[in-house]
């Protein structure tokens, strides 16, 4: 029995001392003092250095996109520097092109800020907010997907483009002890300003979409920060081609819907592929827009159709349709969603086909 | 016999080197391994962090655990003082040593798991060093480990333009050349022996 004590108590004051030893050298040695953070050459911050740029620009409500949350792994959260942050580190390498880096552009989340510093981020991310939502409506649309609305707090508007995604800040829960954000697509059209709707994947050990599908319920409070993203629906007259897998058609949805609302008469084509019958979602109100709509078409296929899908549409990928029915890149468009290897490969296919670099829009979902 | 400490240095770098005749701290040594310059800072800092966190553990395992008879714990309270050391090393490079931080970059942190640093600590245990004893071997072991890596990556370097059949390339051809080497470092067992 003492001895087991012995060990409980030598062991806590060990790390208690070790631990008390840190946070002295924290307060300490990596204290830098205040700093002044430019931004734009207009706005002013004075804030507490020695902390990641990204983490001191949020504690500020500037929102900078940012998929990992500061692991620097995403690659999302992009900031110019025009002055001060030290040297450009090995971190940053795999994400900032040669080019970027000569214009001083740096990840904000492996960027310290130990100095004055000057920086630049695009006008449009003072647009972006935090709101704390309450989750209304929860749906299963497949045994993976489930659809979720999320109310804006009374008052408050989201001003977002179709095409574009918030963050959600997963809270800490049983199955992880660490707050995380993570990018969901909104599929609702720009027009539904207090409520946006999600569709939400089950990963296996996804810390949000396990928190999501396993523990969230209708009334609870979720913290949601956005709007974000350059996969945006652009305006002309070029015929669309649209293509999806899984949750990628969320964000088609809601140009979909954008269209749909403003009388948008453009030629569009929305291929989606689903692996068995039981995956596809979401078909009803695509049909219903396909009606509504006089140059909408939707073509499906399934890659692996059972005998009790009785499926007699078309079998196989995305790609295989894309193979198909498009001819050629002529005045066209692309906006694709999905996985990156699908991503990728629709992406060859598609530039085999003669469209322009400049004319395929995607949204690699990761 | 009692071995003196200088002995016990060169025997740590040449003869029971800690990559070569021990195996440990692989991971960064086939990973890093591919130009000279960042392997030697990164054996630098391992040289550095070896030394002082033996020195340091000694005391903690001589004057803690022993008269407390909790030495079964020292594999715990090694790790953690090794995390903590790293911790409060790299808050001082990178306040008062930008250029040494900046060319340091990630393996600083990275060095915590090294097992060649938990395994120096070890050893001294079990082989029971006194002080200077291990500060030889942390020492000595920590410039054999900067000399292997060293060496590896200026191999590298010679053979980086060479066909090589693909399943080889990167960690299959290094892990060749590591057994290479450590056939080639058998013959400095002439010198001196330890264990």
């Amino acid at each position: 029995m003492d001895n087991i004590l012995t060990t409980i108590v030598a062991m806590s004051s060990i790390t208690g001392i070790l631990a008390f030893l840190l946070s002295i050298a924290n307060k300490t040695i990596a204290n830098y003092g205040e700093k002044k953070l430019t931004i734009n050459e207009d706005k002013e911050l004075t804030v507490d250095g020695g902390d990641s740029l990204l983490s001191t620009l949020i504690e500020n409500e500037i929102f900078i996109p940012s998929a990992c949350g500061g692991k620097g792994s995403c690659g999302y959260c992009k900031v110019k520097v025009l002055d001060g942050g030290g040297q450009f580190l090995a971190t940053e390498k795999g994400y900032v092109s040669e080019e970027e880096r000569e214009k001083g552009v740096r990840l904000s989340c492996q960027c310290k800020v130990k100095e004055d510093m000057r920086i630049a981020i695009p006008e449009e991310l003072f647009n972006v907010k935090q709101y704390l939502c309450t989750v209304t409506e929860i749906e299963n649309l497949t045994d993976k997907i489930k659809r979720i609305r999320l109310e804006l707090p009374e008052g408050s508007e989201l001003d977002y483009k179709p095409g574009q995604y918030v963050q959600i800040l997963t809270p800490v829960y049983k199955e992880s002890d660490e707050e995380v954000y993570r990018a969901y697509s909104i599929t609702t059209p720009p027009s539904s300003k207090n409520a946006v709707e999600l569709f939400i994947g089950y990963i296996p050990e996804g810390i949000c979409t396990t928190y999501i599908h396993k523990y969230l319920k209708e009334g609870d409070k979720l913290n949601v920060i956005g709007p974000f993203g350059d996969f945006q629906y652009i305006h002309s007259d070029k015929e669309m081609i649209l293509a999806a897998i899984g949750t990628g058609m969320s964000p088609i949805m809601s140009i979909l819907r954008h269209m749909k609302e403003n009388n948008i008469n453009r030629k569009v084509t929305f291929f989606f592929g689903a692996r068995t019958r039981p995956d596809m979602y979401m078909m009803d109100i695509l049909q219903e827009l396909e009606k509504e709509m006089d140059n909408f078409t939707l073509i499906t296929c399934l890659s692996r159709p059972t005998e009790s899908c009785s499926w007699r549409g078309e079998v196989g990928r995305v790609t295989n349709l894309i193979e198909k029915f498009v001819e050629n890149g002529d005045n066209k468009e692309a906006y694709l969603c999905g996985n990156p290897p699908m991503i990728d490969s629709v992406v060859k296919i598609l530039l085999d086909k003669g469209f322009k670099e400049e004319d395929i829009l995607y949204d690699k979902f990761e | 016999m009692e071995l003196s400490p200088v002995t016990i240095f060169f025997a740590a770098i040449f003869t029971n080197n800690m990559i070569l005749s021990n195996f440990l701290g692989m991971c960064s040594f086939i990973a890093i391994s591919s130009d000279i310059k960042t392997s030697l800072n990164l054996g630098v800092a391992v040289t550095f962090v070896m030394t002082f966190t033996t020195i340091i553990n000694y005391n903690v395992y001589h004057s803690l655990l022993v008269p407390l008879d909790l030495e079964y714990l020292r594999y715990i309270v090694f790790i953690v003082v090794i995390a903590s050391f790293v911790q409060l090393v790299e808050m001082v490079v990178e306040k008062y040593f930008q250029t040494l931080y900046y060319a340091l970059g990630i393996f600083l942190p990275l060095i915590t798991v090294n097992c060649a640093i938990l395994g120096v600590s070890l050893f001294m245990i079990i082989r029971e060093y006194n002080l200077m004893q291990s500060i030889a071997f942390g020492s000595g072991s920590g410039l054999g480990w900067l000399l292997a890596i060293v060496a590896m990556a200026g191999i590298r370097e010679k053979i980086k333009n060479n066909p090589l059949p693909k399943g080889l390339e990167g960690p299959g051809i290094t892990l060749i050349i590591t057994g290479l080497m450590a056939l080639a470092f058998i013959g400095f067992s002439g010198i001196v022996q330890i264990q």
